[in-house]
């Protein structure tokens, strides 16, 4: 099985009079199409691994390996052209751009990479809310949805580029238990149906038992690493 | 890029009010520094016009850059002489026939020879003080702009006679005297000739207008006492920037000192450098307040959209992109105050045209405001609002590019 994701001893730590160390010695093998739950207290540091697995961290120490890339030496631009192809992030909060229709918001990622024509990106936004159940309010904007409408637009947009991982940072965390359902069933769609592999970030136990792994973090470091 | 300007568009038209007062500041900078600048170089142009128009562009006189070595100071190799008196020499430029024709070959425009000389005009018991010009009325009408200055007569009346003067209108004034009045004209020499007067003009120059008066280049040398004898020639070019190459040529050839009309106003135009250094600089000031402006702007967008920034750069967007956005928001309000500024600028340029009034204390009356309708101006005034717009957005733009994108997610979470 091919690793999408590999991890070897990675080390983040805040400077400061005393050193706050958010992240610690974290090794990490995560393949496709694997359905991840990261879990532990507050302050644990779940979702500082998750921002170092996405690139949007830089460790203080350790390597981290993504589809074979080495991270570590990369360019500030050449790890933003790998986020844009290779991961797609879903927030607590949906973090739409507010001037733009769901529909416009999820087109961004595409617009950017630059693959598809303008027809086939409005084309593939369509489709993606549709099949998240929003083929009514493509053209609303975020104000104009519900909460729960809102995060699977983020979920759209994280799909937007078709990309291998998706990493989710306690995505239903600010969502009620109809909304949590709903997205929790859209990730593991997205795992069963479209083939990607999601980490998730959560504090819901009953969500993480759902899930095929949990990696449970105590203090940066990873105590427990279970296969369901 | 699209994507990246149509963000920047959607944020400032987003933000109405604040662009708007943005838009309107650098709008006002731009304009009211195209007026100022068509002003100031109304004024100067003007100035230099009016110069080059009523001075010769080469005057060659009876002098010598560098005094003349005196004999006792070859014979005597002395290191210094005291109390030596120099020897006289003959007064004006030597063989003018000869001179004259050595310049008339080459010489990229006109000549006129003249004998300069102060002397007294008298009528019914009335003395004016005047410098008596004599000269040749035919070359004179070729290098003067007094020519199209005559209220009455011209300088062909001159040559109707051998007695004949023509004086400022205002000189006519004070003497109480008219076209066709006779007068006694006094030397410095004492001899006293009658003439009369046969053209009035009128410079808009008072001290021209009070104090020039204008004899056949005879007469004048006939009242000096100094037959055959010129002081000066004015030379008019045909293209008045030549005039210093001409001037150093003319000298190195007669001998005689040749002063350009650059460098006998050079105190002046070296004031008008200065202006224009002033006037760029409050340039520079009204630019400068209005990219506060922008800055206001285009900080308060970044600071309000760092959650899009951070969202943006999780997307994949690298920071050059965030830059871009920003520097972006920040041309797109200065090219639109700059549009809005040429416009205010022109209306407000149309609005000074039409000022109409008459002014005569300075020596030089003025019915318009002297104006220079340059298209630089435009360019000039929009460039320093781009460079102060790209200044004001670039700031907050690189310091929103720096922004980690997790500080802010972890803020807003």
């Amino acid at each position: 099985m091919t690793a999408l994701i590999e991890a070897a001893e990675l080390t983040r730590t805040l400077p400061a009079m005393v050193p706050v160390t958010l992240v610690q010695g974290v090794s990490l093998t995560i393949h496709a199409r694997e359905f991840i739950a990261v879990t532990g207290p507050s302050g644990s540091g779940k979702s500082s691994l998750l921002y170092l697995l996405g690139l949007l961290d830089r460790p203080t120490a350790g390597d981290l390996t993504i589809a074979g890339e080495a991270t570590g030496p990369m360019t500030e631009r050449a790890r933003a052209a790998l986020r844009l192809a290779m991961l797609g992030f879903v927030f607590q909060f949906h973090f739409l751009l507010p001037e733009f229709t769901a529909r416009e918001n999820v087109e961004i990622p595409m617009r950017k990479l630059g693959h598809l024509t303008q027809a086939q990106m409005r084309e593939r936004a369509g489709d993606l809310l549709a099949s998240l159940d929003l083929g009514g309010h493509v053209d609303k904007r975020p104000e104009q949805l519900s909460g729960g409408q809102r995060q699977r637009v983020a979920i759209a947009r994280a799909l937007a580029n078709d990309p291998p991982i998706v990493l989710a940072d306690e995505p239903t965390g600010s969502l009620d238990s109809r909304s949590s359902a709903q997205v929790f069933a859209i990730l593991s769609d997205m795992v069963r149906k479209r083939g990607k592999t999601v980490l998730a970030v959560t504090h819901d136990v009953d969500m993480a038992a759902r899930m095929d792994r949990r990696i449970h973090l105590v203090d940066g470091r990873v105590t427990s690493d279970e296969r369901a | 890029m699209r994507l990246v300007l149509e963000m920047a568009v959607t944020h400032i038209v987003g933000r109405g009010p604040q662009t708007l007062v943005a838009i309107v500041g650098v709008a006002l900078g731009v304009g009211f520094s195209i007026a100022m600048a068509a002003l100031m170089q109304g004024t100067q142009d003007n100035f230099v016009a009016q110069l080059v128009d009523t001075v010769p562009h080469v005057q060659v006189v009876d002098q010598k850059r560098v005094p003349p070595r005196q004999p006792a100071q070859d014979a005597f190799a002395a290191v210094q002489i005291a109390g030596l008196r120099p020897r006289e020499d003959r007064r004006g430029i030597l063989n003018p026939t000869a001179a004259l024709a050595s310049l008339k070959g080459w010489l990229p425009g006109r000549m006129a020879p003249s004998l300069k000389t102060q002397g007294v005009i008298r009528f019914a018991g009335r003395d004016v003080g005047a410098a008596i010009i004599g000269v040749d009325p035919r070359a004179e009408a070729g290098v003067s702009s007094l020519a199209k200055d005559f209220r009455m007569g011209s300088f062909a009346s001159l040559a109707a006679g051998g007695s004949n003067i023509v004086v400022g209108d205002r000189m006519a004034e004070r003497l109480g005297a008219t076209l066709g009045t006779n007068v006694s004209v006094v030397s410095g020499t004492g001899l006293t000739r009658p003439f009369k007067i046969v053209g009035l003009f009128h410079t808009g120059v008072t001290a021209r207008d009070e104090s020039e008066a204008y004899v056949l280049l005879k007469s004048a040398q006939i009242l000096s006492e100094r037959p055959n004898t010129i002081n000066e020639i004015r030379l008019r070019l045909d293209n008045p920037d030549n005039a210093r190459l001409v001037a150093a040529r003319v000298e190195a050839l007669l001998g005689t000192k040749a002063v350009s009309w650059q460098e006998a106003n050079e105190s002046l135009l070296e004031a008008l450098i200065i202006q224009n250094v002033v006037m760029y600089t409050v340039v520079g000031a009204i630019m400068l307040v209005a990219g506060f402006g922008i800055f206001n702007v285009i900080s308060t967008i970044t600071h309000e959209k760092a959650r899009d920034i951070a969202i943006l750069k999780s997307l994949g967007f690298p920071e050059g992109d965030m830059r871009r956005l920003f520097l972006i928001e920040g041309l797109t309000l200065g090219f639109a105050g700059s549009l809005v500024g040429w416009s205010l600028g022109y209306a407000l340029c149309f609005a000074l045209s039409q000022v109409h009034f008459e002014v005569s204390s300075v020596g030089r009356e003025m019915t318009r405001l002297p104006l220079a309708w340059s298209f630089l101006h435009y360019v000039i005034a929009a460039a320093f609002a781009l460079l102060a717009a790209g200044v004001a957005g670039y700031l907050p733009a690189r310091r929103a590019a720096r922004a980690n994108p997790v500080d802010i997610i972890r803020g807003a979470t």
